[in-house]
């Protein structure tokens, strides 16, 4: 059998299912009201679940393309103070970075996507729940006549099988929310746990604290290039100049940074 | 015929438009007996295309059932498979 005609016998079997509790056409009626405003409330709820989570997305990719433009800045900084080794590692890491933010933006893609089905799906419930409200009353007013009762089951099949393409809508929906949830989340946990830098600053940036070092490094060699100059040693200096560069490079430079950063 | 487009409503289409979605619906059949992802996903566009603009869409307060129903449009094909399970 087609995919068409398999799904269209499943839909009418839910439907007729939903439909099995009532006892006559009068309670089928209210039966189904019910069940369509208790649909629409769920809806509404997925909104509210999937404008969060599109949030959620929009803060996560704010948060890692500032990561990616601080590395950026920091790859830079590293080549002008001439560690490569340094700035590949900077680039990198924001090329992992890239990655996870292309995979935000298909998330963010079909976030979307969830919404402006879910709302669709909430404008035509709400338009069917309100033309129901009338057409139930008059059909209930008259079903005793054998005709009516004929064009209640109509309505009431027409309405359920809606009910039914509403309710299996939002079954996927909230599947794709708490998938999305669960990426974003384990995004969350690489950025808690340090594997993805925390943009805003909160973790340990060791990139930068070599890249300080290093500047802190060079500025020892010029106070101690002006000092030497006060002192009047200044023709010398210019022997001098490279071995006190050296000494702050070498064995200088781990234990000076870590003071000064602490202290800063 | 009436076809629901899951998710988005009922269309009316009339009966000589039919044979292009019948075409569409072996295919797309066919693509899921075939586990073919691809297939499954072009075709599964270019059916709802072919529903939406063949078929006028009913307001949401027309009752009529439908005799036949679209996946959600842009649904995987694993997602369909799902669905399908269902089938007592």
């Amino acid at each position: 059998m087609s995919v068409m005609k398999r799904l269209s016998g499943i839909v009418q079997a839910k439907a007729n299912k939903a439909l099995d509790k009532a006892e006559n056409p009068a309670d089928m009626l209210d039966l189904s009201y019910e069940k369509q405003a208790e649909n629409l409330q769920k809806v509404r709820r997925a909104l509210a679940d999937v404008a969060t989570a599109k949030k959620r997305l929009e803060l996560q990719a704010t948060e890692l393309q500032a990561q990616a433009t601080k590395l950026q800045d920091q790859a830079k900084q590293a080549l002008g103070q001439g560690q490569e080794d340094l700035a590949r590692q900077a680039l990198t890491r924001r090329a992992g970075l890239a990655d996870q933010l292309a995979d935000l933006g298909t998330q963010h893609a079909q976030v979307e996507a969830q919404q402006q089905q879910l709302e669709t799906t909430a404008t035509r419930l709400s338009t069917q729940i309100e033309a129901f409200r009338t057409k139930k009353e008059t059909l209930k007013a008259t079903y005793t006549a054998s005709k009516a009762q004929a064009s209640i089951g109509e309505a009431v099949s027409g309405i359920s099988e809606s009910m039914t393409d509403a309710g299996m809508t939002l079954n996927r929906a909230q599947d794709k929310i708490s998938q999305m949830q669960a990426r974003a989340g384990a995004i969350d946990e690489l950025i808690d746990t340090g594997a993805l830098p925390d943009a805003l600053g909160g973790a340990k940036d060791d990139i930068q604290a070599q890249l300080d070092a290093t500047s802190q490094a060079g500025q020892v060699d010029s106070e101690m290039a002006a000092l030497k100059a006060q002192l009047g040693s200044a023709p010398a200096a210019g022997g001098a100049l490279p071995s006190a560069s050296e000494a702050a490079e070498g064995s200088a430079t781990p234990d000076t940074s870590a003071p000064a950063g602490g202290a800063s | 015929m009436i076809v629901r487009i899951l998710g988005e409503g009922r269309y009316d289409v009339p009966e000589a438009d039919m044979p292009a979605i019948e075409q569409l619906d072996a295919q797309l059949t066919d693509a899921l007996d075939r586990n073919d992802e691809t297939e499954f996903d072009s075709t599964l566009v270019d059916l709802v295309g072919q529903v939406r603009h063949s078929g006028t869409l009913l307001p949401a307060d027309d009752l009529q059932t439908s005799g036949l129903v679209v996946p959600h449009p842009g649904s995987s094909l694993s997602e369909l498979k799902e669905l399908l399970a269902e089938e007592s």
